[in-house]
């Protein structure tokens, strides 16, 4: 379950829709508490995925790094990742679950002609994803 | 020491450390230290070959190893070492054919399509994609060919076969779908004969008919994808257009000689045709396969690679030509690859469309057949009989042969200069201003270029074009001569 700010949301569906027709992406910034994330706050990263950006996102290890040190400076961890399905449910990909990693939340919104639709939550656990309650608060 | 951050996704292999003080003086002791006192860690580093996994980076500071000295970057006291995940994702491969449109297999479809059903990545869901889709081929002609014959085989639902042209002997040397007895036949008509053959369990829906403004919409519309296997820019940007109003992918190919070029235009998901080419060349300028000639395997393979196209995106999966148009020069053998994007400015597929339907669009203008046929109408023609009438009468006659050196090695014009285009200018006071004189050329379209050419230059005789060329006079005339 990720506990995240209605006016987040509403920032990553925003920036979902400005990138249509291709991927937006981003990290989340928050803290871990057994088994809920807090969302603090989010990050947008230019998708670098070069070629594929209408259906494919990729974070740079730079842009991790920075995103890691912007985490600790705030005393914040990066607790997950945002991308966007442009015409697509929100449903994560197999190349999603090929490219996962665990702990993390992957918050994936849907844009139907350019409109956000829905935004799901996923986590990695035994190699699959499942769906994690998302709470706006 | 040395400061070893680590990212959340890491954390249960430290038990929930997200920093670590640890000694050594390079990365790769820091790595050995790490995995000393924390074991797990080397298998999240690792593959079990001790390879560092691609998606952990390891940055020492704000620097990436890769760009220090790697696993050997000498580190100093007070050094900050970083694990970073890398991170990837995005939407899955996309069908055009939906899971409920999938049709059943019976067992012989099982048994004939048994090599695409070992494919993991076609496999059953895929062919039965397949068999409910219905593709449009535009052309039966070089390119349609092995569209035709590879789609059919590999057992698309529907095929749709549209071209007004009927068969030619010269188009034997590569449009192999059709035969030598089929000359003289509706290109479509000859195709589905063929495509029978092939597999008939294919449904061949045939439109012996130009694509027009008028026509395409209601055509296109009636399936998911088309391959556009045309000769002209009209046709080309008539289905560019089509497709992209009502949604559906192009998948394109042209060639010339022995450059062939192929992509996949499909607004939704990447740029279109306009993206790549805003406007046509000026008409006339490019000539086409009957002018310029085409080497007769190059159909077979650009119309093969767009088969491979339109099979992926129906089935879904692969990496699509999207946004990439690949060009082959089959006389080096090499191919290359330019990438396209999608021009927002586009008229049709662009933020501000201009283009919102077909039929009040001129085509015909925008592709300078209009103004061509206006701006040749002066040029006087003389028919081969004609021609002939006069040769005989006595008349004296200047004749001049503007076609290339290897095509008079095909068929000479009794009696003609040779002059090629480029030369007529300066050279015009090799010919008799007082006297007529008639060019030629293969087709009658290069010899009015030449007589545009040679009145600009400011010549002042009487200049008259042989009209449908040297092919013509050997219909017409002298019917022991070859035509091509």
């Amino acid at each position: 379950m990720i506990v995240i700010k209605k006016n987040l949301l509403e920032k990553i569906e925003a920036e979902a829709e400005k990138s249509y027709p291709f991927e937006c992406c981003g990290m989340i910034f928050g803290s871990i508490e057994e088994n809920k994330k807090l969302a603090h706050s989010i990050r947008s990263v230019e998708n670098n995925f070069g070629g594929e950006e209408y259906h494919r996102f990729l974070i740079t290890a730079e842009d991790m790094m920075r995103g890691e040190l912007y985490a600790r400076q705030n005393g914040l961890d990066m607790i997950g990742f945002y991308h966007s399905h442009p015409d697509h449910p929100a449903i994560p990909s197999e190349y999603d679950r090929e490219h996962a990693l665990p702990v993390y939340s992957y918050l994936i919104t849907s844009v139907k002609d350019g409109k956000a639709d829905i935004t799901a939550s996923y986590e990695l656990s035994d190699n699959k994803f499942t769906a994690e309650g998302i709470s706006a608060v | 020491m040395i400061k070893v951050l680590i990212p959340t996704t890491l954390r249960s292999f430290t038990d929930q450390n997200s920093e670590l003080l640890l000694e050594g003086a390079t990365v790769r002791e820091v790595i050995a230290a790490l995995a000393d006192e924390y074991p797990n860690t080397k298998k999240a580093i690792f593959d079990e070959n001790g390879v560092p996994r691609p998606f952990v980076n390891i940055f020492v500071g704000e620097n990436n190893i890769k760009k220090l000295n790697g696993y050997d970057t000498a580190l100093k006291d007070g050094d900050t070492v970083m694990l970073i995940p890398a991170i990837a994702g995005g939407a899955p491969e996309k069908s055009l054919i939906s899971e409920e449109r999938a049709e059943k297999l019976t067992n012989d479809e099982i048994m004939r399509y048994s090599r695409h059903l070992l494919l993991k990545e076609i496999g059953v869901k895929g062919q039965k994609k397949l068999k409910a889709a219905k593709v449009l081929i535009v052309g039966l002609g070089g390119l349609g060919t092995p569209l035709a014959q590879y789609l059919a085989a590999v057992g698309v639902g529907t095929l749709g076969l549209i071209d007004f042209d009927e068969v030619d002997s010269s188009n034997l040397q590569r449009q192999v779908i059709h035969g030598t007895r089929d000359v003289g036949r509706p290109k479509v008509a000859s195709a589905k004969d063929s495509i029978k053959q092939i597999n008939p369990l294919v449904k061949v829906e045939t439109y012996n008919t130009m694509l027009t403004a008028e026509n395409a919409l209601e055509i296109i519309e009636q399936y998911d994808v088309v391959a556009d296997a045309s000769d002209n820019y009209k046709t080309r940007y008539l289905v560019n257009d089509a497709c992209v109003l009502l949604g559906k992918p192009d998948v394109f190919g042209a060639m010339y000689q022995f450059e062939g070029q192929t992509s996949v235009y499909y607004a939704k998901e990447g740029p279109c045709y306009r993206c790549m080419y805003p406007a046509p060349p000026p008409a006339g300028l490019v000539p086409s396969c009957a002018e310029g000639g085409v080497i007769g395997v190059l159909p077979g393979i650009i119309g093969t690679i767009q088969a491979n196209e339109v099979i992926k995106l129906i089935v879904g999966g692969g990496e699509s030509l999207i946004g990439r148009l690949m060009v082959l020069d089959a006389w080096k053998m090499r191919f290359r690859e330019l990438k396209i994007d999608k021009d927002p400015d586009c008229p049709i597929c662009g933020k501000h469309k201009t283009i919102t339907e077909l039929e009040e669009y001129d085509y015909e203008e925008f592709c300078g057949i209009k103004k061509q046929q206006e701006e040749e109408a002066p040029v006087e023609s003389i028919t081969a009989k004609e021609l002939h009438r006069r040769l005989v009468a006595g008349e004296e006659i200047t004749i001049v042969d503007v076609r290339e050196p290897h095509e008079r090695a095909i068929v000479k014009f009794p009696n003609a200069k040779v002059i090629p285009i480029g030369q007529l200018a300066r050279r015009q006071n090799e010919l008799n201003p007082d006297i007529d004189t008639v060019f030629i050329c293969k087709e009658g379209k290069r010899s009015i270029l030449a007589v545009n050419t040679l009145r600009e230059a400011g010549y002042k005789g009487p200049m008259y074009n042989l009209k449908d060329g040297i092919n013509t006079w050997a219909r017409d005339v002298d019917k022991t001569m070859p035509q091509y």
